[in-house]
């Protein structure tokens, strides 16, 4: 049984639960950048939660079905057709035989995640079939004519549903811990007054920020000096000499040698990958 | 070696500072050896090593064990890290090179040693990985001849070929898959440092030790 590919759209990965284990050979996770959204994905057609779907960014994926199928889209929700006919999003749909099911751009949130029941059986690297955007470790992003073999893996659909990723309002904001180098800055609160936008140069490696509002209060170093590279955790803000903070995402780097003034909580980080560029948030202190 | 400390890093993580690479060794050699369940990865830097932990970990628990177990191995010293083989893939990593790096005259201008000191020296003292980063299985080799601190290149290359040996500040490194890189060429090894089919991919983990062998002096 096969899914083919027709139209890739802007950005369409492969992605499961990620790259664990493989820190001490310089190879940070990856995975489904919204993992929550991935994950409940699979639980709707019973699958196991870190099976591989596919990562849609703003939509614009069209696939075939070479078999009779039953899929589920969850995450932003990327208005769905079946050979033209609306389809709903968020639940169990059955796509049949030649049919096309069409992704067509969210209205609000940036990723969507196609699932399959059974799961894609792609070759693992390292564990894990996670395309990797940093380091290019994992499967070649998707691209027209490609042909994915469905699994087997899954039975019953999951009796607890993971949470769906909040989406959609107008102003999002997250959760933060600061550290572990707030006292690298003048005044590191500068990061939970005003708001932030996010910068179109966003992508699974971060979400890098700006100031809509001229007169927010500047993120700016206490000093010039350099730190020596040092490990990162999923959501932390990092901030060069420029002052425009980046929130790294699934694809961060290991390490790295600028100032992180504060750390998102784990639970707040599917909503950071759904930010949309030109998006405004605002971060809270806990 | 000063002693360790802590700082947050979400609800995910701990650093814990340990000052230097030397330290950085010790530490998670020691943290590695108490295998918590709950310490998903360790990532190890010039002077700290990030812990990243599961979900619902206490993290005041862990961070006090954390202080124990760093101060102690502190205190122990790296002087009693010895270098026999505890695996496969654990014992002392032989490369032969050839110096015939691109910078290698810059190195010996540089150190003002000759050409011929430089490799002397390179190939003189066993080196440690101390951690990894920049690009997978890239890991940064300390304990070699001081003499040999050099400044990185002060224009980075674009492309640098797979197996290149390099050196930079105090660290030594071969690049194990071709990619941009500053640092200063100064032999070539046709040693496999990174296969992404075998286990562990990376072969010079933290904690590994290298010796660097002339192979003009071999054949």
């Amino acid at each position: 049984m096969t899914l083919t590919v027709l139209r890739p759209g802007p950005l369409a990965l492969l992605q499961d639960g990620g790259r664990h284990g493989h820190a001490a050979d310089g190879v940070g996770r990856a995975g489904a950048a919204d993992r929550a959204s991935h994950a409940r994905a699979n639980a709707l057609l019973g699958n196991d939660p870190g099976a591989v779907a596919i990562e849609v960014t703003l939509g614009g994926l069209v696939v075939r079905a070479d078999a009779d199928l039953t899929v589920a889209v969850t995450g932003a929700p990327a208005p769905a057709e079946i050979d033209g006919d609306p389809a709903a999003h968020d639940t169990a749909i059955a796509l049949r035989r030649g049919q096309t099911l069409r992704l067509r751009a969210p209205k609000v949130g940036l990723r969507s995640y196609l699932a399959v029941a059974g799961g894609l059986d792609v070759p693992l690297v390292l564990g894990s079939a996670s395309t990797d955007t940093l380091s290019g470790l994992g499967p070649a992003p998707l691209g027209k004519d490609h042909v994915l073999t469905i699994g087997t893996g899954g039975s019953a659909p999951a009796a607890r549903l993971p949470s769906a990723t909040a989406l959609g309002e107008p102003e999002t904001t997250l959760r933060v811990l600061f550290g572990p180098r707030q006292d690298w800055f003048t005044d590191p609160t500068a990061l939970t007054a005003g708001r932030w936008r996010v910068s179109p140069q966003s992508n699974r490696v971060g979400v890098r920020l700006d100031r809509p509002d001229p007169d927010s209060p500047d993120l700016s170093r206490a000093g010039d000096a350099e730190i020596p590279s040092e490990g990162i955790v999923l959501g932390a803000i990092q901030v060069p000499p420029s002052g425009q903070p980046v929130l790294f995402l699934a694809d961060h780097p290991l390490t790295g040698g600028y100032p992180v003034v504060a750390v998102v909580l784990d639970e707040d980080i599917d909503q950071a990958a759904q930010l949309r560029p030109g998006q405004h948030l605002r971060f809270a202190s806990v | 070696m000063s002693r360790p400390r802590l700082r947050p890093a979400g609800d995910r993580g701990l650093l814990l500072e340990t000052g230097d690479p030397q330290t950085t060794v010790g530490v998670c050699a020691a943290l590695r050896q108490a295998d918590r369940p709950e310490i998903e990865d360790l990532i190890p830097a010039a002077a700290t090593v990030l812990v990243r932990v599961a979900r619902g970990t206490d993290l005041t628990d862990l961070g006090n064990w954390l202080l124990a177990t760093a101060a102690a191995a502190v205190t122990v010293g790296s002087t009693t890290a010895d270098r026999t083989p505890a695996g496969p893939g654990t014992g002392e990593l032989l490369i032969p090179v050839r110096y015939d790096g691109p910078d290698l005259t810059d190195v010996a201008a540089a150190t003002g040693l000759s050409p011929a000191q430089v490799i002397a020296a390179h190939t003189g003292t066993p080196w440690q990985a101390a951690f990894v980063g920049f690009a997978p299985g890239f890991a940064y080799l300390i304990g070699g001849d001081p003499r040999l601190a050099v400044p990185r290149r002060a224009q980075s290359r674009t492309e640098v070929p797979a197996g290149s040996v390099a050196l930079a500040g105090e660290y030594s490194a071969v690049y194990p898959r071709r990619s941009p890189g500053g640092w200063q060429l100064i032999g070539t090894t046709e040693v496999t440092l990174w296969d992404q089919a075998a286990d562990p991919p990376a072969a010079i983990q933290p904690g590994r030790w290298v010796r660097f062998v002339n192979e003009e002096d071999r054949s």
